[in-house]
């Protein structure tokens, strides 16, 4: 028998997983870069990366307050938007697709690498950076919820952070872009060359939008290490491709589309994944294995990025007015 | 020459509960692990470098307090262990192992099976070091990467000769690379054919699938009207889609082609194999021929005409979507001819092998100018010889972080590439 129930219950509760919010908050960033100012950035895995392990080694090895730890991972993902923007936000869009992808790369072969293995733990990652974390709780112990959403005190306390920071940060955006600059950095994706004319500091506004993306793809690393550990292999390019998926689900040009986005991707993905595991564990699907059904999951998405670009490029909540690569 | 057969080994005392002062990596992450123990006459010796390498995973670690190390790797498969003679004791080598003219016993290929694991221990005596002097190693890297540079070169052309035709930027051309190495498998080793046989098929489906994808996807999608970006994000779909359709049929392992576990035959004082003379002979053959179709043909002269301006090509008579259909097949058939090289030279052939050559591709394109041919050329050699050649001054498990960093490099001071023309950038 498929026990619905426990399928159904497990893809629930991905509704508020800290994996689900990490996802949205990627997500988000990346609607600031490719939804509202045009720019292709497929290194947001590099973003990620940096806030993970910025916060993660700054609480190992420098042994910092979990305050100034996040602020180390921001600063370096600051520092990463400078080193990519500066070469090519002049350049056309295509090769910024190509340096950012490289870059994160770049970063993930570095914290890789032996060469560093005392601070970065090479490819075991590191653990054990959550104390601080933990010590800020202030819920008491013990299991709390209804339904399916029961969670100790520790989970609960991920999942408040991390959904507190996306909606900080969907409110930031919300307001940026309904104030003037928003306005000149959506004028900048409709048409560059009118912005200049009108006086603005074109490669500027990009690189302040870089910057305010990356930062909230670094939080958001930060975020998906919570309840797991560090491991480089997490930040492979498929992770910028997953949210980007997320991303055109929900509507590249929007400020609710990447949560919403991530919500009915991880839903949907949990149930699939789920519900084809227990049927080839049933026998209903004779001709897959067990690990045939996990891989379907990958087919999956690949193939609704296709299809959601060409069919439905606003995505669920987008205006198709609002999307200048529908052009 | 007094050799002391210092190891003898107990695959016997596996490392079930190997101790914890084993230096040990990977293992909590990966399934499958590689271990043994470096000792010289019943005595232990510490901090001894070892490099396992196999299926474009590449790992070191060095030997613990108690002689023992251990390493996890991804997937089942062949793996070559070499211990850094360096760290050996001053005195002290590997020994050769059999009686065979084995020139290299410090490096000794392994397989993991069934098990998933595997112990290997080398022999350890008083002799002479296998150190080729910096000399021989310059020539052994500079001919490893002509090697890989011409292979770059055929997936490179391709990928160029695409952009420059339609102006998409194909994320999936890994899987074209990918798909050429995976029916050369197919064919050669699960159908058992003769390999020259295997091969022809190969590439014979490797530019039909060019085709494919041209008919089935790209061209319906150019007749909608799809705008550039969007293309460029299908093909990210497309990419993820056939790599796990490659891993769903072919699963996750590393599998060897037909006689790639090679015997090395010497030029000289090069350690080159049959295969890499092969290879490299093809490659510039191959090359040489896409040239002459470039230049001298009339359907090429035509592919450069709708690379520089399709709108003025197709006021001039040509037929551009006949020129884009055969950049596709062609484009196809190079990339699947660089992905069986390519399968020879890692050596193995598996389902995101061509995802692994992806960026270094693009550097290569970008570096030479993107939608120039002989551009693509150049920057393919340049990113090849730099990739091989680094590894003497860098570890090589990061080699492909200075071909990438080259690449942002060139953007920021020449970003239309070596052979490039300004205007392409806009």
């Amino acid at each position: 028998m498929i026990d619905w129930i426990q399928i159904i219950s497990n893809a629930v509760q991905e509704l508020i997983s800290p994996t689900t919010a990490a996802y949205a908050l990627a997500a988000l960033g990346l609607a600031i870069h490719f939804g509202f100012t045009g720019l292709l950035n497929f290194g947001q895995a590099g973003f990620m990366m940096l806030g993970a392990y910025g916060f993660a080694i700054a609480t190992l090895t420098f042994g910092w307050p979990v305050w100034a730890a996040v602020l180390f991972g921001v600063v370096a993902s600051i520092v990463f938007a400078f080193v990519l923007g500066l070469p090519t936000l002049r350049l056309r869009a295509d090769y910024l697709a190509i340096v950012t992808i490289a870059a994160a790369e770049i970063v993930r072969l570095l914290f890789t690498t032996n060469v560093f293995e005392p601070v970065t733990g090479s490819a075991n990652g590191l653990q054990g950076y959550k104390d601080g974390f933990e010590d800020l709780n202030p819920l008491p112990e013990g299991t709390y919820g209804i339904g399916p959403f029961v969670y100790n005190e520790y989970d609960w306390w991920v999942r408040i952070v991390g959904w507190g920071v996306v909606a900080l940060a969907a409110l930031i955006t919300w307001q940026l872009f309904k104030s003037p600059w928003g306005r000149v950095i959506k004028g900048i994706r409709e048409d560059e060359d009118a912005v200049r004319a009108l006086g603005k500091n074109v490669y500027f506004y990009k690189m302040q939008s870089l910057i305010l993306g990356g930062v909230f793809g670094s939080l958001a690393g930060m975020i998906f290490i919570l309840p797991r550990s560090v491991v480089p292999a997490n930040y492979q390019p498929t992770l910028t491709f997953f949210i980007y998926a997320i991303l055109l689900l929900g509507g590249a040009a929007t400020v609710f589309g990447p949560i919403v986005g991530s919500m009915i991707f991880w839903v949907l993905l949990s149930f699939f994944s789920g519900l084809i595991a227990r049927a080839v564990s049933e026998g209903f699907l004779p001709f897959l294995t067990t690990v045939q059904a996990g891989q379907l999951r990958f087919i999956f998405v690949g193939v609704a990025i296709m299809l959601i670009v060409i069919y439905r490029p606003q995505g669920i909540l987008g205006n198709k007015k609002e999307m200048a690569f529908v052009k | 020459m007094a050799v002391l057969f210092a190891i003898v080994v107990a695959a016997l005392t596996l490392s079930v509960a190997s101790p914890a002062a084993a230096d040990e990596v990977g293992l909590d992450e990966y399934d499958f692990r590689i271990s043994g123990l470096v000792e010289l006459d019943g005595e232990v010796l510490e901090d001894v470098r070892l490099v396992i390498d196999g299926g474009g995973f590449s790992v070191e670690v060095e030997t613990g307090d108690d002689g023992r190390w251990a390493v996890g790797v991804p997937e089942r498969g062949d793996y070559s262990v070499t211990l850094d003679e360096n760290t050996l004791p001053e005195g002290i080598a590997v020994v050769k192992t059999t009686q065979e003219d084995d020139d290299t016993p410090n490096s000794r290929d392994v397989n993991i099976g069934q098990s998933g694991s595997t112990v290997l221990n080398f022999f350890i005596g008083e002799g002479e070091r296998n150190t080729s002097n910096l000399g021989e190693q310059i020539v052994d890297r500079f001919f490893n990467g002509i090697n890989f540079g011409l292979l770059l070169a055929l997936a490179a052309i391709g990928l160029s000769l695409v952009f420059g035709t339609t102006g998409l930027s194909n994320f999936a051309h890994a899987e074209l690379i990918t798909f050429g190495a995976l029916m050369a498998f197919t064919f050669g080793v699960i159908l058992e054919f003769p390999l020259p046989l295997a091969l022809f098929i190969a590439l014979a489906l490797s530019a039909g699938f060019g085709w494919l994808n041209d008919a089935g996807l790209w061209k319906p999608l150019r007749q909608r009207g799809v705008g550039l970006i969007p293309m460029m994000i299908v093909s990210i779909g497309l990419s993820l889609t056939l790599r796990y359709v490659f891993q769903f049929f072919y699963g996750a392992q590393t599998q060897q082609l037909p006689s790639a576990t090679d015997t090395t035959f010497g030029i000289g004082v090069l350690g080159l194999s049959w295969i890499d003379v092969a290879s490299m002979a093809i490659s510039v053959v191959v090359l040489l021929a896409v040239a002459y179709f470039l230049l001298r043909t009339r359907i090429g002269k035509a592919t450069r005409a709708v690379s520089d301006n399709p709108a003025l090509a197709a006021a001039s008579g040509i037929d551009v979507d006949r020129v884009i259909r055969i950049v596709w097949v062609l484009a196809g058939l190079l990339a699947g001819m660089s992905g069986i090289i390519w399968g020879y030279f890692r050596p193995g052939v598996g389902w995101d092998m061509g995802f692994q050559l992806l960026l270094l591709t693009f550097a290569a394109v970008v570096l030479g100018g993107l939608g120039t041919a002989f551009g693509a050329l150049v920057g393919a050699i340049i990113v090849g010889l730099f990739v091989e050649m680094s590894t003497l001054i860098i570890p090589s498990d990061t080699k492909y972080v200075g071909a990438l960093v080259i690449l942002i490099l060139v953007l920021l001071v020449r970003p239309q590439g070596i052979l490039g023309r300004k205007e392409r950038i806009g």
